[in-house]
Protein backbone atom coordinates (compact mmCIF):
# COMPACT_ATOMS: atom_id res chain seq x y z
CA UNK A 1 0.00 0.00 0.00
CA UNK A 2 1.69 3.20 -1.02
CA UNK A 3 0.79 5.43 1.94
CA UNK A 4 1.08 9.50 1.81
CA UNK A 5 4.04 11.35 3.54
CA UNK A 6 1.37 12.14 6.64
CA UNK A 7 0.41 8.30 7.35
CA UNK A 8 4.03 7.33 7.11
CA UNK A 9 4.98 10.19 9.44
CA UNK A 10 2.66 9.28 12.08
CA UNK A 11 3.11 5.56 11.71
CA UNK A 12 7.26 5.99 12.14
CA UNK A 13 6.70 8.75 14.99
CA UNK A 14 3.45 8.21 16.51
CA UNK A 15 1.91 10.69 19.03
CA UNK A 16 0.29 9.59 22.33
CA UNK A 17 0.65 6.15 22.42
CA UNK A 18 0.03 4.58 25.65
CA UNK A 19 -2.77 4.02 28.05
CA UNK A 20 -4.33 6.16 31.15
CA UNK A 21 -5.93 4.75 34.23
CA UNK A 22 -8.91 3.08 33.01
CA UNK A 23 -10.48 3.67 36.42
CA UNK A 24 -10.04 6.87 37.12
CA UNK A 25 -13.34 8.90 36.75
CA UNK A 26 -11.82 10.98 34.95
CA UNK A 27 -10.44 8.83 32.17
CA UNK A 28 -12.61 8.03 28.96
CA UNK A 29 -12.08 4.76 27.40
CA UNK A 30 -12.91 3.40 24.08
CA UNK A 31 -11.71 0.06 22.50
CA UNK A 32 -13.44 -0.51 19.24
CA UNK A 33 -12.50 -3.00 16.30
CA UNK A 34 -11.86 -7.16 17.04
CA UNK A 35 -8.94 -8.88 16.37
CA UNK A 36 -10.07 -11.05 13.96
CA UNK A 37 -11.49 -7.76 11.24
CA UNK A 38 -7.45 -7.11 11.79
CA UNK A 39 -7.53 -3.88 13.80
CA UNK A 40 -8.32 -2.75 17.08
CA UNK A 41 -8.23 0.94 18.09
CA UNK A 42 -8.26 1.79 22.45
CA UNK A 43 -8.55 5.66 22.29
CA UNK A 44 -8.46 7.11 26.12
CA UNK A 45 -9.04 11.03 26.86
CA UNK A 46 -8.31 12.39 30.13
CA UNK A 47 -10.35 15.69 31.11
CA UNK A 48 -9.88 17.86 33.77
CA UNK A 49 -12.69 19.51 35.92
CA UNK A 50 -13.92 21.71 33.73
CA UNK A 51 -14.45 19.23 30.81
CA UNK A 52 -11.25 20.28 29.02
CA UNK A 53 -9.56 17.27 27.49
CA UNK A 54 -6.13 17.57 29.05
CA UNK A 55 -4.39 14.25 27.63
CA UNK A 56 -5.44 11.50 25.25
CA UNK A 57 -3.71 8.26 24.67
CA UNK A 58 -3.81 5.10 22.24
CA UNK A 59 -3.00 1.80 21.45
CA UNK A 60 -4.09 0.34 18.06
CA UNK A 61 -3.47 -2.37 16.57
CA UNK A 62 -3.98 -2.66 13.00
CA UNK A 63 -2.27 -1.26 9.14
CA UNK A 64 -0.51 1.68 9.11
CA UNK A 65 -3.49 3.97 8.42
CA UNK A 66 -5.48 2.40 11.57
CA UNK A 67 -1.97 3.65 13.43
CA UNK A 68 -2.06 6.75 11.76
CA UNK A 69 -5.65 7.35 12.40
CA UNK A 70 -5.62 6.68 15.59
CA UNK A 71 -2.54 8.90 16.55
CA UNK A 72 -3.87 12.16 14.42
CA UNK A 73 -7.03 11.50 16.80
CA UNK A 74 -5.23 12.00 20.13
CA UNK A 75 -3.78 15.50 18.41
CA UNK A 76 -6.46 16.66 18.23
CA UNK A 77 -8.65 16.02 20.74
CA UNK A 78 -5.55 17.19 22.82
CA UNK A 79 -6.99 21.25 24.49
CA UNK A 80 -10.53 20.35 23.04
CA UNK A 81 -13.64 20.72 25.39
CA UNK A 82 -15.28 17.06 25.60
CA UNK A 83 -18.17 18.32 23.87
CA UNK A 84 -15.99 19.18 20.71
CA UNK A 85 -14.35 16.25 20.24
CA UNK A 86 -17.46 14.80 18.35
CA UNK A 87 -16.79 17.29 16.25
CA UNK A 88 -14.14 15.02 14.66
CA UNK A 89 -15.58 13.68 11.77
CA UNK A 90 -13.47 10.46 9.80
CA UNK A 91 -14.21 12.66 6.68
CA UNK A 92 -11.48 14.93 7.88
CA UNK A 93 -8.79 12.07 9.19
CA UNK A 94 -9.20 10.73 5.50
CA UNK A 95 -8.66 14.42 4.31
CA UNK A 96 -5.39 15.22 6.36
CA UNK A 97 -4.03 11.42 6.33
CA UNK A 98 -5.01 11.35 2.24
CA UNK A 99 -6.38 7.79 3.43
CA UNK A 100 -6.93 5.56 -0.09
CA UNK A 101 -10.56 4.58 -0.49
CA UNK A 102 -9.72 1.18 1.19
CA UNK A 103 -8.60 2.65 4.29
CA UNK A 104 -11.41 4.61 5.12
CA UNK A 105 -12.63 2.11 7.77
CA UNK A 106 -9.48 2.82 9.85
CA UNK A 107 -10.84 6.50 9.98
CA UNK A 108 -14.09 5.45 10.56
CA UNK A 109 -12.86 3.29 13.32
CA UNK A 110 -10.65 6.33 15.16
CA UNK A 111 -13.96 7.86 14.98
CA UNK A 112 -15.53 5.16 16.40
CA UNK A 113 -13.27 5.11 19.10
CA UNK A 114 -13.71 8.92 19.75
CA UNK A 115 -17.71 8.61 20.72
CA UNK A 116 -16.89 5.48 22.49
CA UNK A 117 -14.41 7.23 24.93
CA UNK A 118 -17.01 10.27 25.51
CA UNK A 119 -19.44 7.62 26.10
CA UNK A 120 -17.26 5.98 28.65
CA UNK A 121 -16.65 9.64 30.52
CA UNK A 122 -20.16 10.90 30.32
CA UNK A 123 -21.21 7.38 31.67
CA UNK A 124 -18.96 7.85 34.25
CA UNK A 125 -19.66 10.93 34.95
CA UNK A 126 -23.45 10.22 34.75
CA UNK A 127 -23.56 7.76 37.56
CA UNK A 128 -21.67 10.15 39.20
CA UNK A 129 -23.40 13.16 39.99
CA UNK A 130 -26.74 10.59 40.06
CA UNK A 131 -24.73 9.09 42.69
CA UNK A 132 -24.39 12.48 44.50
CA UNK A 133 -27.71 13.16 43.90
CA UNK A 134 -29.27 10.19 45.40
CA UNK A 135 -26.60 11.02 48.65
CA UNK A 136 -28.61 14.36 48.63
CA UNK A 137 -32.23 12.90 48.86
CA UNK A 138 -31.07 10.78 51.56
CA UNK B 1 18.93 2.78 2.00
CA UNK B 2 19.68 -1.05 1.90
CA UNK B 3 16.94 -3.29 0.62
CA UNK B 4 16.54 -7.57 1.36
CA UNK B 5 14.20 -9.21 -1.09
CA UNK B 6 12.57 -12.17 0.92
CA UNK B 7 10.12 -12.98 -1.04
CA UNK B 8 10.92 -14.95 -3.74
CA UNK B 9 7.55 -17.17 -3.92
CA UNK B 10 6.28 -14.29 -5.39
CA UNK B 11 9.27 -14.05 -7.90
CA UNK B 12 12.88 -14.25 -8.21
CA UNK B 13 15.37 -11.73 -10.08
CA UNK B 14 16.53 -12.78 -13.07
CA UNK B 15 19.78 -14.54 -12.61
CA UNK B 16 22.57 -13.20 -14.88
CA UNK B 17 23.43 -16.10 -16.36
CA UNK B 18 19.77 -16.67 -17.44
CA UNK B 19 19.64 -13.12 -19.18
CA UNK B 20 23.30 -13.81 -20.72
CA UNK B 21 21.46 -17.12 -22.64
CA UNK B 22 18.41 -14.84 -23.46
CA UNK B 23 20.07 -11.73 -24.91
CA UNK B 24 20.95 -13.20 -28.14
CA UNK B 25 17.71 -14.40 -28.96
CA UNK B 26 16.18 -10.70 -29.18
CA UNK B 27 18.28 -8.88 -31.77
CA UNK B 28 20.11 -11.77 -33.28
CA UNK B 29 18.83 -14.74 -33.20
CA UNK B 30 15.01 -13.01 -33.31
CA UNK B 31 13.11 -15.89 -35.92
CA UNK B 32 10.50 -17.54 -35.21
CA UNK B 33 10.55 -20.99 -34.44
CA UNK B 34 7.76 -21.80 -36.89
CA UNK B 35 9.33 -20.71 -39.48
CA UNK B 36 10.45 -24.19 -40.85
CA UNK B 37 12.08 -22.40 -44.40
CA UNK B 38 15.12 -20.38 -43.10
CA UNK B 39 17.85 -19.95 -41.14
CA UNK B 40 15.99 -17.43 -38.82
CA UNK B 41 13.51 -20.06 -38.21
CA UNK B 42 15.87 -23.04 -37.92
CA UNK B 43 17.97 -21.34 -35.30
CA UNK B 44 15.06 -20.54 -32.99
CA UNK B 45 13.81 -23.68 -33.29
CA UNK B 46 16.73 -25.69 -32.64
CA UNK B 47 17.20 -23.47 -29.32
CA UNK B 48 13.52 -24.09 -28.34
CA UNK B 49 13.72 -27.53 -28.65
CA UNK B 50 17.16 -27.87 -26.89
CA UNK B 51 15.11 -26.06 -23.81
CA UNK B 52 12.40 -28.62 -24.45
CA UNK B 53 14.99 -31.31 -23.41
CA UNK B 54 16.22 -29.55 -20.92
CA UNK B 55 13.27 -28.80 -18.57
CA UNK B 56 12.16 -32.81 -19.80
CA UNK B 57 15.72 -34.05 -18.03
CA UNK B 58 15.51 -32.13 -14.77
CA UNK B 59 11.67 -33.79 -14.48
CA UNK B 60 12.58 -37.17 -16.01
CA UNK B 61 9.91 -36.72 -19.11
CA UNK B 62 10.68 -37.13 -22.58
CA UNK B 63 10.96 -34.14 -24.70
CA UNK B 64 8.19 -34.63 -26.31
CA UNK B 65 5.57 -34.27 -23.61
CA UNK B 66 6.91 -30.81 -23.17
CA UNK B 67 4.33 -27.68 -24.05
CA UNK B 68 5.90 -24.15 -23.42
CA UNK B 69 3.27 -21.75 -21.91
CA UNK B 70 3.16 -18.14 -21.11
CA UNK B 71 3.35 -19.00 -17.34
CA UNK B 72 1.95 -21.42 -14.29
CA UNK B 73 -1.58 -19.59 -14.61
CA UNK B 74 -1.76 -20.54 -18.27
CA UNK B 75 -0.38 -23.92 -17.66
CA UNK B 76 -2.75 -25.00 -14.71
CA UNK B 77 -6.05 -23.18 -16.90
CA UNK B 78 -4.85 -25.66 -20.04
CA UNK B 79 -4.75 -28.79 -17.83
CA UNK B 80 -7.78 -28.64 -15.75
CA UNK B 81 -10.06 -27.39 -18.74
CA UNK B 82 -8.08 -29.19 -21.27
CA UNK B 83 -8.72 -32.61 -19.65
CA UNK B 84 -11.67 -31.56 -18.56
CA UNK B 85 -12.88 -31.01 -22.31
CA UNK B 86 -11.48 -34.27 -23.35
CA UNK B 87 -12.42 -36.87 -20.94
CA UNK B 88 -15.96 -35.28 -20.11
CA UNK B 89 -17.60 -38.61 -21.63
CA UNK B 90 -15.78 -40.11 -19.06
CA UNK B 91 -16.53 -38.56 -16.00
CA UNK B 92 -17.40 -35.14 -14.93
CA UNK B 93 -15.63 -35.19 -11.59
CA UNK B 94 -12.41 -33.54 -10.51
CA UNK B 95 -10.87 -33.43 -7.06
CA UNK B 96 -8.80 -30.49 -5.62
CA UNK B 97 -7.72 -29.41 -2.25
CA UNK B 98 -8.38 -26.02 -0.51
CA UNK B 99 -4.84 -24.49 -0.52
CA UNK B 100 -3.92 -25.02 -4.01
CA UNK B 101 -3.14 -21.59 -5.91
CA UNK B 102 -6.28 -19.65 -7.35
CA UNK B 103 -5.17 -20.38 -10.92
CA UNK B 104 -5.62 -24.26 -10.01
CA UNK B 105 -9.00 -23.36 -7.47
CA UNK B 106 -10.47 -21.07 -10.32
CA UNK B 107 -10.60 -23.09 -13.20
CA UNK B 108 -12.22 -25.96 -11.18
CA UNK B 109 -14.75 -23.30 -9.96
CA UNK B 110 -15.83 -22.33 -13.61
CA UNK B 111 -16.11 -26.05 -14.63
CA UNK B 112 -18.47 -26.46 -11.53
CA UNK B 113 -20.44 -24.01 -13.23
CA UNK B 114 -20.03 -25.79 -16.30
CA UNK B 115 -21.50 -28.27 -15.07
CA UNK B 116 -18.30 -30.19 -13.57
CA UNK B 117 -18.23 -31.94 -10.06
CA UNK B 118 -15.43 -30.41 -8.45
CA UNK B 119 -14.43 -32.30 -4.56
CA UNK B 120 -12.06 -29.36 -2.94
CA UNK B 121 -10.26 -31.43 -0.01
CA UNK B 122 -10.15 -29.86 3.49
CA UNK B 123 -6.26 -30.38 4.70
CA UNK B 124 -5.23 -30.40 8.36
CA UNK B 125 -3.66 -28.03 10.59
CA UNK B 126 -0.11 -28.30 8.76
CA UNK B 127 -1.40 -27.84 5.21
CA UNK B 128 -1.50 -31.97 3.99
CA UNK B 129 -4.35 -33.63 2.27
CA UNK B 130 -5.38 -37.03 3.89
CA UNK B 131 -4.94 -39.61 1.18
CA UNK B 132 -7.47 -41.61 2.88
CA UNK B 133 -9.78 -39.28 2.14
CA UNK B 134 -8.70 -38.91 -1.14
CA UNK B 135 -9.10 -42.38 -1.88
CA UNK B 136 -12.66 -42.16 -0.33
CA UNK B 137 -13.39 -38.81 -3.00
CA UNK B 138 -12.67 -40.94 -5.98
CA UNK B 139 -15.67 -42.48 -8.07
CA UNK B 140 -15.90 -43.64 -10.84
CA UNK B 141 -16.74 -40.79 -13.06
CA UNK B 142 -13.35 -39.29 -11.59
CA UNK B 143 -11.05 -37.95 -14.26
CA UNK B 144 -8.67 -35.39 -12.53
CA UNK B 145 -6.90 -34.76 -9.54
CA UNK B 146 -5.16 -31.30 -9.57
CA UNK B 147 -3.06 -31.33 -5.71
CA UNK B 148 0.43 -29.13 -6.18
CA UNK B 149 3.58 -30.23 -4.89
CA UNK B 150 4.85 -26.89 -2.53
CA UNK B 151 2.33 -24.44 -1.06
CA UNK B 152 3.35 -21.00 -2.49
CA UNK B 153 2.24 -19.31 1.36
CA UNK B 154 2.93 -21.93 3.95
CA UNK B 155 5.69 -24.46 2.22
CA UNK B 156 3.90 -27.31 2.95
CA UNK B 157 5.01 -30.01 0.43
CA UNK B 158 2.46 -32.86 -0.50
CA UNK B 159 2.98 -36.15 -0.71
CA UNK B 160 2.50 -36.42 -4.78
CA UNK B 161 4.19 -39.54 -5.23
CA UNK B 162 1.49 -41.34 -2.78
CA UNK B 163 -1.03 -39.27 -4.47
CA UNK B 164 0.35 -40.21 -7.93
CA UNK B 165 0.03 -43.86 -6.94
CA UNK B 166 -3.43 -43.65 -5.47
CA UNK B 167 -4.70 -41.73 -9.14
CA UNK B 168 -2.50 -44.54 -11.31
CA UNK B 169 -4.66 -47.49 -9.41
CA UNK B 170 -7.78 -45.69 -10.26
CA UNK B 171 -6.83 -44.71 -13.57
CA UNK B 172 -7.22 -40.82 -12.76
CA UNK B 173 -4.98 -38.65 -13.68
CA UNK B 174 -3.07 -36.78 -11.49
CA UNK B 175 -2.00 -33.56 -12.37
CA UNK B 176 0.51 -31.40 -9.73
CA UNK B 177 0.82 -27.24 -9.65
CA UNK B 178 4.94 -27.45 -9.38
CA UNK B 179 5.90 -24.02 -9.45
CA UNK B 180 7.50 -23.82 -5.94
CA UNK B 181 9.38 -26.91 -6.25
CA UNK B 182 10.42 -27.27 -10.02
CA UNK B 183 14.32 -26.81 -9.94
CA UNK B 184 14.26 -26.94 -6.32
CA UNK B 185 13.24 -30.41 -5.08
CA UNK B 186 13.70 -33.91 -6.58
CA UNK B 187 10.73 -34.48 -8.72
CA UNK B 188 10.77 -37.34 -11.05
CA UNK B 189 7.13 -37.78 -13.69
CA UNK B 190 7.79 -41.75 -13.51
CA UNK B 191 8.57 -42.60 -9.91
CA UNK B 192 5.80 -39.95 -8.97
CA UNK B 193 2.94 -41.11 -11.20
CA UNK B 194 2.33 -37.74 -12.99
CA UNK B 195 0.63 -37.43 -15.87
CA UNK B 196 0.74 -33.64 -15.90
CA UNK B 197 2.92 -30.98 -14.78
CA UNK B 198 3.26 -27.34 -14.42
CA UNK B 199 5.74 -24.83 -13.84
CA UNK B 200 7.22 -21.53 -14.06
CA UNK B 201 10.47 -19.38 -14.92
CA UNK B 202 10.15 -16.58 -13.10
CA UNK B 203 10.08 -18.69 -9.49
CA UNK B 204 13.46 -20.22 -10.22
CA UNK B 205 15.81 -16.72 -11.22
CA UNK B 206 14.07 -16.96 -15.32
CA UNK B 207 12.30 -14.40 -16.71
CA UNK B 208 8.48 -14.02 -16.25
CA UNK B 209 5.79 -15.04 -18.57
CA UNK B 210 6.97 -18.06 -19.64
CA UNK B 211 6.45 -21.43 -18.44
CA UNK B 212 5.96 -24.81 -18.92
CA UNK B 213 3.67 -27.53 -18.95
CA UNK B 214 3.95 -31.16 -18.64
CA UNK B 215 1.44 -33.48 -20.70
CA UNK B 216 1.84 -37.39 -20.79
CA UNK B 217 2.34 -39.15 -23.74
CA UNK B 218 2.98 -42.73 -22.69
CA UNK B 219 0.81 -45.03 -19.90
CA UNK B 220 -1.45 -43.48 -20.78
CA UNK B 221 -1.25 -40.88 -23.61
CA UNK B 222 -2.95 -37.60 -21.52
CA UNK B 223 -5.43 -35.81 -24.46
CA UNK B 224 -5.05 -32.19 -23.53
CA UNK B 225 -7.68 -29.83 -25.09
CA UNK B 226 -6.24 -26.49 -25.55
CA UNK B 227 -7.42 -23.19 -23.86
CA UNK B 228 -5.67 -20.83 -26.88
CA UNK B 229 -6.57 -21.47 -30.44
CA UNK B 230 -4.62 -20.64 -33.23
CA UNK B 231 -2.03 -21.83 -35.87
CA UNK B 232 -1.88 -24.71 -33.76
CA UNK B 233 1.19 -24.90 -32.19
CA UNK B 234 2.87 -26.90 -29.53
CA UNK B 235 1.26 -29.99 -31.05
CA UNK B 236 -2.46 -28.48 -30.86
CA UNK B 237 -2.24 -28.03 -26.70
CA UNK B 238 -0.92 -24.33 -27.27
CA UNK B 239 -1.11 -21.70 -30.09
CA UNK B 240 0.90 -18.97 -30.48
CA UNK B 241 4.32 -17.97 -31.58
CA UNK B 242 6.39 -19.05 -29.22
CA UNK B 243 8.54 -16.96 -26.47
CA UNK B 244 11.58 -18.11 -27.94
CA UNK B 245 13.64 -15.70 -25.28
CA UNK B 246 11.53 -16.55 -22.77
CA UNK B 247 11.82 -20.59 -23.49
CA UNK B 248 15.37 -19.93 -23.75
CA UNK B 249 15.79 -18.57 -20.18
CA UNK B 250 13.08 -20.79 -18.51
CA UNK B 251 15.91 -23.64 -19.97
CA UNK B 252 19.13 -21.93 -18.43
CA UNK B 253 16.98 -21.12 -15.03
CA UNK B 254 16.41 -25.00 -15.40
CA UNK B 255 19.92 -26.40 -15.75
CA UNK B 256 21.19 -24.32 -13.23
CA UNK B 257 18.67 -25.26 -10.83
CA UNK B 258 19.14 -28.94 -12.01
CA UNK B 259 23.16 -28.52 -11.70
CA UNK B 260 22.58 -26.72 -8.15
CA UNK B 261 20.00 -29.27 -6.27
CA UNK B 262 22.48 -31.00 -4.49
CA UNK B 263 23.52 -27.93 -2.74
CA UNK B 264 21.46 -25.19 -3.03
CA UNK B 265 18.28 -26.08 -1.76
CA UNK B 266 19.85 -27.46 1.50
CA UNK B 267 21.70 -23.63 1.90
CA UNK B 268 18.07 -22.21 1.53
CA UNK B 269 16.86 -24.64 4.17
CA UNK B 270 19.18 -23.58 6.41
CA UNK B 271 18.93 -19.77 6.19
CA UNK B 272 15.39 -20.47 6.61
CA UNK B 273 15.80 -22.61 9.61
CA UNK B 274 17.85 -19.81 11.00
CA UNK B 275 15.83 -17.31 10.12
CA UNK B 276 13.14 -19.02 12.19
CA UNK B 277 15.57 -19.65 14.88
CA UNK B 278 16.95 -16.41 15.35
CA UNK B 279 13.08 -14.53 15.16
CA UNK B 280 11.45 -17.43 17.86
CA UNK B 281 14.14 -17.11 19.96
CA UNK B 282 13.88 -13.39 20.88
CA UNK B 283 10.05 -13.39 20.76
CA UNK B 284 7.48 -14.85 22.18
CA UNK B 285 4.02 -15.77 20.78
CA UNK B 286 5.57 -16.24 17.30
CA UNK B 287 3.59 -19.40 15.38
CA UNK B 288 4.55 -21.66 12.49
CA UNK B 289 2.47 -21.90 9.58
CA UNK B 290 2.32 -24.94 7.66
CA UNK B 291 4.36 -28.01 8.05
CA UNK B 292 6.93 -27.86 10.55
CA UNK B 293 9.46 -30.30 8.16
CA UNK B 294 7.82 -30.95 5.54
CA UNK B 295 7.85 -27.38 3.60
CA UNK B 296 9.85 -26.34 0.78
CA UNK B 297 13.09 -24.93 1.55
CA UNK B 298 12.68 -21.65 0.64
CA UNK B 299 9.29 -20.94 2.54
CA UNK B 300 9.00 -19.60 6.30
CA UNK B 301 5.54 -18.62 7.08
CA UNK B 302 5.04 -16.72 10.79
CA UNK B 303 2.10 -15.42 12.75
CA UNK B 304 2.99 -12.47 15.06
CA UNK B 305 0.29 -12.13 17.67
CA UNK B 306 -1.22 -8.99 18.73
CA UNK B 307 0.50 -7.38 15.41
CA UNK B 308 -0.89 -7.14 12.14
CA UNK B 309 1.05 -7.81 9.16
CA UNK B 310 0.75 -4.64 6.96
CA UNK B 311 1.73 -2.45 9.72
CA UNK B 312 4.84 -5.10 10.38
CA UNK B 313 5.43 -4.84 6.76
CA UNK B 314 5.63 -1.07 7.14
CA UNK B 315 7.81 -1.12 10.22
CA UNK B 316 10.69 -2.49 7.67
CA UNK B 317 10.19 -0.62 4.39
CA UNK B 318 13.55 -1.87 3.21
CA UNK B 319 12.46 -5.60 3.99
CA UNK B 320 10.62 -7.38 1.05
CA UNK B 321 8.47 -10.24 2.09
CA UNK B 322 4.73 -10.61 2.27
CA UNK B 323 1.31 -11.27 4.43
CA UNK B 324 -1.85 -13.20 4.89
CA UNK B 325 -3.33 -10.14 6.46
CA UNK B 326 -6.51 -8.30 4.52
CA UNK B 327 -4.74 -5.24 4.27
CA UNK B 328 -2.27 -6.84 1.81
CA UNK B 329 -4.87 -8.20 0.02
CA UNK B 330 -7.31 -7.22 -3.14
CA UNK B 331 -10.10 -9.01 -1.58
CA UNK B 332 -9.83 -7.61 1.63
CA UNK B 333 -9.79 -11.15 3.10
CA UNK B 334 -7.52 -12.67 4.92
CA UNK B 335 -5.42 -15.77 3.68
CA UNK B 336 -7.88 -18.20 2.29
CA UNK B 337 -4.96 -20.60 3.12
CA UNK B 338 -4.12 -19.86 6.32
CA UNK B 339 -8.03 -20.04 7.13
CA UNK B 340 -8.06 -23.72 5.40
CA UNK B 341 -5.62 -24.47 8.04
CA UNK B 342 -7.32 -23.26 10.98
CA UNK B 343 -5.71 -20.23 11.51
CA UNK B 344 -7.79 -17.75 13.07
CA UNK B 345 -8.00 -14.40 11.32
CA UNK B 346 -6.83 -12.47 13.89
CA UNK B 347 -3.39 -14.68 13.25
CA UNK B 348 -3.77 -14.42 9.69
CA UNK B 349 -3.61 -10.79 10.11
CA UNK B 350 -0.46 -11.41 11.56
CA UNK B 351 1.35 -13.52 9.22
CA UNK B 352 4.29 -12.90 7.53
CA UNK B 353 6.12 -15.11 4.60
CA UNK B 354 9.26 -14.83 3.98
CA UNK B 355 10.51 -16.69 0.95
CA UNK B 356 14.53 -16.86 0.22
CA UNK B 357 16.30 -17.33 -2.98
CA UNK B 358 19.47 -17.91 -4.59
CA UNK B 359 20.94 -14.37 -4.11
CA UNK B 360 19.93 -14.38 -0.43
CA UNK B 361 23.06 -14.66 2.45
CA UNK B 362 23.61 -15.68 6.20
CA UNK B 363 24.17 -11.78 6.28
CA UNK B 364 20.73 -10.47 5.13
CA UNK B 365 18.60 -13.05 7.02
CA UNK B 366 20.36 -12.03 10.06
CA UNK B 367 19.62 -8.28 9.60
CA UNK B 368 16.14 -9.14 8.59
CA UNK B 369 15.78 -10.96 11.82
CA UNK B 370 16.78 -7.95 13.86
CA UNK B 371 14.71 -5.94 12.04
CA UNK B 372 11.64 -8.05 12.17
CA UNK B 373 12.23 -8.32 16.72
CA UNK B 374 12.71 -4.98 17.02
CA UNK B 375 9.87 -3.78 14.58
CA UNK B 376 7.36 -6.29 16.61
CA UNK B 377 8.64 -5.58 19.89
CA UNK B 378 7.80 -1.59 18.81
CA UNK B 379 4.43 -2.79 17.46
CA UNK B 380 3.33 -4.14 20.43
CA UNK B 381 4.26 -1.80 23.05
CA UNK B 382 1.43 0.07 20.68
CA UNK B 383 -0.81 -2.35 20.40
CA UNK B 384 -4.18 -2.90 23.20
CA UNK B 385 -4.23 -6.66 22.35
CA UNK B 386 -0.77 -7.69 23.46
CA UNK B 387 -1.34 -5.02 26.69
CA UNK B 388 -4.78 -6.67 27.50
CA UNK B 389 -3.22 -10.40 27.09
CA UNK B 390 -0.06 -9.26 29.35
CA UNK B 391 -3.33 -8.55 32.04
CA UNK B 392 -4.01 -12.18 31.78
CA UNK B 393 -7.39 -11.40 30.08
CA UNK B 394 -8.29 -14.33 27.20
CA UNK B 395 -8.51 -12.21 23.88
CA UNK B 396 -10.81 -14.75 22.68
CA UNK B 397 -13.00 -14.16 25.79
CA UNK B 398 -13.45 -10.35 25.23
CA UNK B 399 -16.56 -8.50 23.48
CA UNK B 400 -15.64 -6.86 20.71
CA UNK B 401 -17.65 -4.80 18.75
CA UNK B 402 -17.36 -6.48 15.40
CA UNK B 403 -17.41 -3.35 12.19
Amino acid sequence: MPYGDKVIDHFQRPRNVGSLDKTSPNVGTGIVGAPECGDVMKLQILVDENDNIVDAKFKTFGCGSAIASSSLATEWLKGRKLDQALDIRNTDIVRELALPPVKIHCSVLAEDAIRAAVEDLRKKKGARSSAVEGNGAK
Amino acid sequence: MRRIYLDNNATTQVDPRVLEAMLPFFCDKFGNAASRNHAFGWEAEQAVEAAREQIASLIGADAKEIVFTSGATEGNNTAIKGVAAMYAERGKHIITQATEHKAVLDPCHWLAEQGYRVTVLPVDAKGMVDLEQLKQAMTPDTILVSIMHGNNEIGTVQPIAEIGRLCKEREVLFHTDCCQTFGKLPINVEEMGIDLLTCSAHKIHGPKGVGALYVRRKRPRVRCAPVLHGGGHERGVRSGTLNVPGIVGLAKAAEISGREMESEPARLAALRDRLKDAIISKLDAVHLNGHPTLRTPTNLNLSFAYVEGESLMMGMPEVAVSSGSACTSASLEPSYVLRAIGVGDDLAHGSIRFSLGRFNTADEVDYVAERVVATVRKLREMSPLYEIAQEGVDLKAVEWTRE
